[in-house]
């Protein structure tokens, strides 16, 4: 049985970089990408996408709010 | 293989961000747990679906700019004075709900009065009480907060307890003043912290519709910029010194 998948989605003009996501993530999906964006930060990006299981664990500990998570049921993905 | 755009799809939707918070950038520092209170306080007024009749009372600090990020009607007070004026307005519109939002330098010294008044009095309002040990938005001074041998700008060798005192544990006097139903401590600095501090906002908004008197959220939050660290570290050198001298739990609960 697969684990449930999941995947989210980063508001990178609003992202500062701030790296707490990384440390929240479970699977350590979130790692700071190598580009910048308008502000200057290194934001955050999905650098390892299968592991995700769409916990929600970035998206309520980001203090910008800028994560939206998605969940697929499981099995509703092959 | 999985295709994540096939997993981003309006019915996979599990955590977006709430209306209740405006459209605006957060002009704190990156990491820092204001953002992470200012969510949770909106998710629960969502929740609540009490956006109409809430009214936030904005401290001096940092988070004085908070009435620019949640979508309610916000007062801003004068120094320390977020208690009082957080009386006038419950006593004023009782079927509002009232809440302050104030760091350890407004409400645990510049408002100490005020505070302790107005939990003594039992006013029906929601006080949250974030306490990052320092004095932020000036340049990270000491507040009364401040750890011992904790150095901050003012006392760059650490605070020396034989000279500046200990720090004050506000929320533990607070909770033995008849007024306070409920004194609580936590954080937001894990995922399992910003669930369990959710719940204790909602608990905090649920007490004053029922009437019960004052309830004191405390958050031990983190000051990255003013401790020189970097979020992740701030937040690991929290737990290892602030969790010990502000333990996290319910004080008083009744």
């Amino acid at each position: 049985m697969a684990k449930a998948k999941g995947a989210i989605v980063v508001d990178k003009a609003r992202c500062k970089g701030c790296g707490v996501c990384t440390t929240a993530c479970p699977t350590k999906v979130i790692e700071l990408a190598a580009e910048v964006n308008g502000k200057g930060y290194h934001y955050a990006y999905m650098a390892n996408p299968d592991a995700c299981i769409g916990c929600s664990n970035c998206g309520i500990i980001c203090p910008d709010t800028c994560i939206t998570v998605y969940r697929a049921k499981a099995g509703a993905t092959a | 293989m999985s295709d994540i755009n096939t997993i981003i799809k309006p019915e996979n939707l599990t955590y977006k961000r709430t209306e209740v918070l405006s459209d605006n950038d957060l002009s704190y520092c990156p990491g820092c747990g204001h953002g992470t209170v200012h969510k949770l306080i909106a998710e629960v007024i969502e929740e609540m679906d009490i956006q109409d009749t809430t009214i936030g009372i904005a401290p001096v600090g940092c988070s004085v700019l908070a009435y620019n990020y949640l979508e309610i009607d916000w007062q801003q007070a004068a120094h320390g004075r977020a208690p009082a004026l957080a009386t006038a307005v419950k006593r004023l519109m009782p079927e509002k709900n009232v809440f302050s939002y104030q760091g350890d330098g407004d409400l645990a010294a510049i408002g100490t009065a005020e505070t302790i008044h107005a939990c003594n009095r039992g006013e029906n309002i929601v006080m949250i009480f974030i306490n990052n040990g320092i004095y932020g938005m000036t340049g990270g001074q000491m507040a009364p907060t401040t750890l011992p041998g904790m150095p901050a700008s003012t006392c760059p060798a650490g605070r020396d307890v034989s000279h500046d005192g200990e720090p004050i544990k506000i929320s533990e006097i607070l909770a033995q003043l008849p007024g306070t139903c409920y004194v609580t401590r936590q954080s937001v600095h894990t995922a399992a912290n910003v669930r369990k501090t959710k719940k204790a906002l909602r608990k905090a908004f649920e007490n004053q519709k029922a009437n019960k008197g004052t309830s004191l959220v405390e958050v031990v939050s983190n000051c990255n910029s003013g401790w020189k660290m970097t979020p992740v570290k701030s937040n690991e050198w929290m737990e290892e010194n602030m969790f010990p001298y502000y333990p996290l739990g319910d004080i008083k609960n009744k």
